[in-house]
């Protein structure tokens, strides 16, 4: 089996998801196109070494629709010999288009790829796509469908978790995250957007807010109060016959922000990489996915990491540092809890609570985010999670080199 | 034409035609071969013949089509069949609507389902501004669906968010809020007024078009596409099973029938609508509502548990003893049906408050415009409150609502029968006292008969008539007339400890109390309650019914049997019923706390539970949990039939459904065995009772089904 490495890793800062977001005014395939020139750029790429682009796209609709991924390749004027296919699982579409470019690598049925994913979930608001799971009744019936955040206040219930808890852990994902940028971590990775004349429109993550404490959180009313009282609880106790009522505690603050962004990596076999004239910064050592049950959705993360954990004969102690996609703070915690990690370890550059979580590109963020801190100090082993919409989870371990 | 004719059809000199349906021998019309295929046959004629102009649509009965005919879908044996059959009357509507000519509904009365559907299908609807007109389309409280467009016009017409709710519920509109809605286009004063509308419009449209078949044609308020329209999709089926819990297919395919309909053109969403139709025709939620809450309902209301040969009789005057709850709504559902009431209490504030209560129910009714002020003052002139026993003279019918302490009751009886005619009926409304004992107070036991409301009277359809050892045929027949005329349903069981629907309520909750006793999660066992499909789950509704209530019945009937010799039984559920009611003195709800602690209009389980109940570790399958509140409930009705406490399987069924809100999808507690099939429920309460106890052996009637053959039915 041929080993995959990975060359390189670039990710736009990531603008608020609304109207008045920096990134709002440039479009998904302009967000793709900045990044798949700088990648060019940075690594004097004879891009007609890639075989192909594979990006996550949670939202595929309208100008993010069709096979975005194709479209990115020709208007960033590659060669137009690379090929481009779009997918999405959920959330974790970003990491998912690395493992599949980690098997063709392994399969030797390519050698250079890039992958990715794309969100401006500014432009394409979150669920514009549809779908059956949500909006047809006899599926939403059969799968007891509730939004994410039900399945998220079911869990911190289960758990335990106190709104203090998840309000806690929230302001210190904006502690580290600002003294991350202050500390040029994230320098590597980011490629500013510009717009058609060169003029800046956004150079750093825009949804940092470095005061925020659990005091300054307290305001924040509960996001799915409302709705659960209108029949989504009923549907989630009917299947946690032992909870009584679904306290309500995550919020704006303590959920992932809704962002516009793009995330990139550059991946290939080791021949692939000495033919481009690239030194290898990582490798993929495992990665796994689960299925999970879809109404409390986000309880995914725990059996994929023990899967791809257990496939290398690991235990979570083996692993520096983690990165477990803050979607809402009970997930980091009830992951790590369930594994038995310190958080000291996790998400140590801060996460999507802070940052936002571009749903298409996020798994492809937090490897150039985890790869970038390896290198910064030293360590050697990651490993990326994400709970995923429907009930998934996924898990992708790499190694320095 | 023949006054006889089901279609009658005549041409004005402007050439619209005027169509009457009047279907011979019926009170009300109903879609069925008789009346669509003559319809169809005008259709056509419509279409071809260039004298007609136009159709207007209307009845000759006070109502206007009030739906399918039951009787017909009840002989559907296939999914194949249903489908055929519903497209059959789609073509006829759609070559109706499609033909080029006007054809307008004339709606002087209530149309309900196909009815509806029928005026649909029409250009143009007008009704008749009458309070007793109703439109709407029921059909899921059978558990189906309109299968004759109704699905696919509605939303057309008002747009799917009121669709929903409107057929999802099965509500019923008034005139004006139809018109309000759209779905009417104007209302008319009298029916000279109607017609002539109807005929107008058809004069004003010679060339109409539906506006579905427009090109361009928007769905109001968006179709299944539409993001408002995405987001209300995603939450109904949530909406709809915090109440339904999954039990009634019918539900999921309207939505489904709404939401699929919401993206295909009009013919392709009314064949989507068919084949939701069909497989509500067959699934056994729909096949056990009609055969218990149509066919057997029909039965009770036309007499069937009623002693022939007794005339007809009709109360004019009735006295109610005690003013409390139950005595202040039998004089409230009496007095609505026109009896003069005489409320008599021990003191005169008490007889008065009681009276107040319907003051208050009916200043409520008044304030939100479902009744008058002139009809609330005459209802009320009729309830005359006392304390003098001889103000009962000249009452046909007594009943007694008094505390449930035997001797009270019998000073009750003694004094009241003193003052009425000797041939006036006395009825005791207990709900655990036997009736034969209670006669025995009785200078007349033959006039002495069980007459058990339920509560809220106002609310309770249901009336169990008890007939005690000495009770006469002629005593039961006016009881029986009795409840028919203030409105509600009786059912007839001979007299017999906790009588039917207090008997087998009882398994309900007690073995909801054995679970928690064992270390079911207490919240399990709610969930399961209400998944079953019963109204409310065992321990909330033990909260209700008050554990000092169910305590006092127990240590009651102790002392009953002791005296004739018997131990009473042990059920694992008395355990929990001494220990949270009697030592912690959890008494209810009514005391702010029980199995529940109570906060104004919030409860939550009372903490302590779990600790002293610890949850064990392998926590049993819902499945299980509602196996054993079912079948508890399914075999103790079996067991009721079998020793002829409750007479006949429609008093057994509508009895358990309407007294205590068995799941209606099941068709009621012995509908429950025969849906399930007599073998299968044997095998499964034995597998019950080999874990959980002997109160699970299947009672020898079913056992006899399930070796020789036959199942729970009246013989007509």
């Amino acid at each position: 089996m041929t080993e995959a490495y990975i060359y390189d890793a670039v990710r736009t800062p990531r603008g608020k998801g609304k109207k008045d977001g920096s990134l709002h005014q440039a479009t998904p395939v302009w967000l793709l196109r900045t990044l798949l020139q700088a990648l060019r750029r940075r690594n004097a790429l004879d891009t007609a070494l890639v075989d192909d682009v594979i990006l996550g796209c949670v939202t595929p609709v309208g100008e993010q629709g069709a096979d975005i991924a194709r479209t990115a390749v020709l208007d960033a004027g590659w060669a137009q010999s690379v090929a481009g296919v779009t997918l999405s699982r959920y959330c974790a579409s970003g990491l998912e288009a690395m493992n599949m470019a980690t098997a063709k690598i392994a399969s030797g049925m390519e050698d250079m790829l890039v992958a990715g994913g794309v969100e401006s979930m500014s432009r394409w608001p979150m669920g514009s796509d549809g779908g059956a799971w949500a909006m047809d009744p006899r599926v939403n019936t059969e799968l007891a469908f509730v939004p994410q955040g039900i399945s998220a206040d079911l869990i911190a219930t289960l758990e335990g978790f106190s709104r203090q808890d998840l309000d806690a852990f929230a302001a210190e994902s904006h502690r580290r995250a600002a003294l991350a940028w202050d500390e040029g971590r994230f320098d590597r990775s980011i490629v500013p957007v510009t717009d058609l004349n060169d003029m800046l429109m956004l150079g750093r993550d825009e949804t940092i807010r470095p005061g925020t404490s659990v005091d300054s959180l307290a305001r924040l009313a509960p996001s799915f109060e409302a709705m659960g009282a209108m029949g989504f609880d009923a549907t989630a106790l009917e299947k946690y016959t032992t909870v009584e009522k679904i306290r309500h505690i995550h919020h704006a603050g303590n959920s992932s922000g809704i962002v516009d962004g793009a995330a990139l990596i550059l991946l290939g076999s080791l021949e692939a990489g000495i033919k481009a004239g690239l030194k290898p910064r990582a490798r993929v050592r495992m990665a796994a996915v689960v299925g999970s049950e879809p109404t409390i959705m986000l309880t995914g993360p725990t059996p994929a990491c023990r899967k791809a954990l257990g496939k290398l004969g690991m235990v979570p102690g083996d692993i520096d540092l983690w990165e477990i996609n803050e979607a809402f703070a009970t997930v980091p915690l009830k992951t790590a809890r369930d594994l038995g990690i310190s958080l000291d370890r996790v998400n140590v550059n801060g996460g999507a609570i802070a940052m936002g979580h571009p749903l298409g590109a996020t798994g492809a963020v937090i490897i150039g985010t985890v790869l970038d801190e390896l290198e910064r100090s030293g360590k050697a082993t990651a490993l990326a999670t994400l709970c995923i919409g429907a009930g998934m989870g996924i898990a992708t371990i790499i190694e320095r080199v | 034409m023949s006054e006889q004719n089901t279609v009658q059809f005549e041409l004005d000199a402007d050439g619209i035609g005027l169509l009457t349906f009047d279907q011979p021998g019926r009170a009300m019309n109903v879609l069925n071969p008789s009346l669509v295929e003559p319809f169809a046959a005008i259709v056509a004629r419509l279409e071809s013949d260039e004298t007609i102009k136009g159709l207007v649509l209307t009845s000759g009965k006070s109502t206007f089509v009030v739906g399918a005919d039951i009787d017909q879908l009840a002989t559907i044996a296939s999914a194949d069949e249903a489908f055929r059959l519903c497209e059959d009357l789609k073509r006829v509507l759609r070559r109706m609507e499609t033909c080029g000519k006007p054809v307008v509904a004339a709606l002087n009365g209530t149309a309900l389902g196909g009815g509806l559907e029928l005026a649909l299908a029409c250009h143009a609807r007008f009704a008749l501004d009458d309070p007793a007109l109703k439109l709407g389309l029921p059909e899921v409280k059978l558990g189906l669906l309109p299968g004759g467009g109704g699905t696919q016009r509605l939303p057309r017409l008002i747009g799917i968010q009121k669709s929903f709710e409107l057929i999802t519920q099965g509500t019923e509109l008034r005139a004006a809020e139809a018109k309000g809605l759209g779905l009417v286009n104007e209302l008319a004063a009298s029916r000279a007024e109607l017609l002539q509308k109807a005929r107008d419009w058809c004069l004003a449209n010679p060339r109409p078009v539906q506006p579905w078949d427009k090109s361009g044609f928007r769905m109001p308020g968006g179709d299944s596409r539409h993001p408002g329209i995405v987001q209300l999709l995603a939450i109904a089926p949530s909406i709809a099973n915090a109440k339904s819990h999954g039990n009634y297919p019918a539900i999921t395919h309207i939505m489904s029938c709404l939401f699929e309909g919401g993206l295909l053109d009009f013919d392709a969403a009314s064949q989507v609508e068919s084949r939701y139709f069909a497989a509500c025709v067959v699934s056994p939620a729909s096949k056990n509502m009609i055969g218990t809450l149509w066919y057997q309902l029909n039965a009770i209301r036309k007499g069937q548990s009623r002693p022939r040969g007794v005339p007809a009789s009709k109360v004019g005057k009735v006295g109610v003893l005690g003013a409390g709850m139950m005595g202040a709504g039998i004089a409230y559902a009496s007095a609505k049906a026109g009896i003069e009431v005489v409320l008599l209490d021990t003191a005169i504030e008490n007889a008065e408050r009681g009276k107040a209560w319907s003051q208050a129910l009916l200043d409520k009714a008044v304030a939100r415009g479902r009744s008058t002020a002139a009809k609330r003052d005459q209802l009320l002139a009729r309830i005359r409150p006392t304390t003098r026993y001889e103000d009962l003279a000249g009452c046909d019918l007594v009943i007694e609502a008094v505390f449930e302490d035997r001797a009270i009751k019998a000073a009750c009886t003694q004094q009241a029968e003193a003052a009425i005619a000797t041939d006036a009926v006395f009825a005791s409304n207990t709900s655990t006292l036997p009736i034969t004992g209670l006669a025995q107070a009785s200078m007349r036991p033959a006039n002495f008969i069980g007459l058990h409301f339920f509560s809220p009277v106002d609310k309770m359809p249901l009336v169990e008539i008890i007939v005690g050892a000495r009770t006469s045929d002629e005593t039961l027949a006016r009881g029986f007339d009795y409840v028919l005329q203030i409105g509600k349903t009786p059912i007839v069981v001979n007299d017999s400890r906790g009588f039917y629907t207090s008997r087998v309520f009882a398994t309900y909750v007690m073995e909801g109390m054995a679970m928690l006793g064992e270390g079911v999660h207490p919240r399990s066992i709610e969930v399961a309650g209400m998944k079953a499909g019963m109204p409310m789950p065992p321990l909330a509704l033990q909260d209700e019914v008050s554990l000092g209530l169910s305590l006092h019945i127990m240590e009651q009937t102790r002392k009953d049997l002791a005296a004739e010799g018997k131990p009473l039984p042990e059920h694992p559920g008395d355990a929990v019923l001494r220990t949270v009611g009697g030592e912690h003195g959890r008494l209810g709800k009514k005391i702010g706390k029980g199995f529940y602690d109570y906060d104004g209009k919030d409860k939550a389980l009372w903490p302590e539970l779990t600790r002293l109940y610890p949850p064990q570790a392998g926590q049993p399958a819902q499945q299980e949990l509602i196996d054993r509140l079912m079948f508890a409930q399914a075999n103790e009705a079996a067991r009721c039939f079998e020793e002829n406490v409750v007479r006949s399987v429609a008093d057994g069924n509508i009895g358990s459904i309407f007294g205590w809100g068995f799941a209606p999808f099941h068709g009621g507690a012995l509908q429950f065995i025969n849906a399930m099939g007599a073998a299968r429920f044997v095998k499964r309460s034995r597998e019950l009772a080999a874990r959980y106890g002997e109160r699970f052996a299947p009672a020898a009637i079913v056992l006899r089904q399930a070796t020789e053959g036959g199942r729970f039915e009246d013989v007509a």
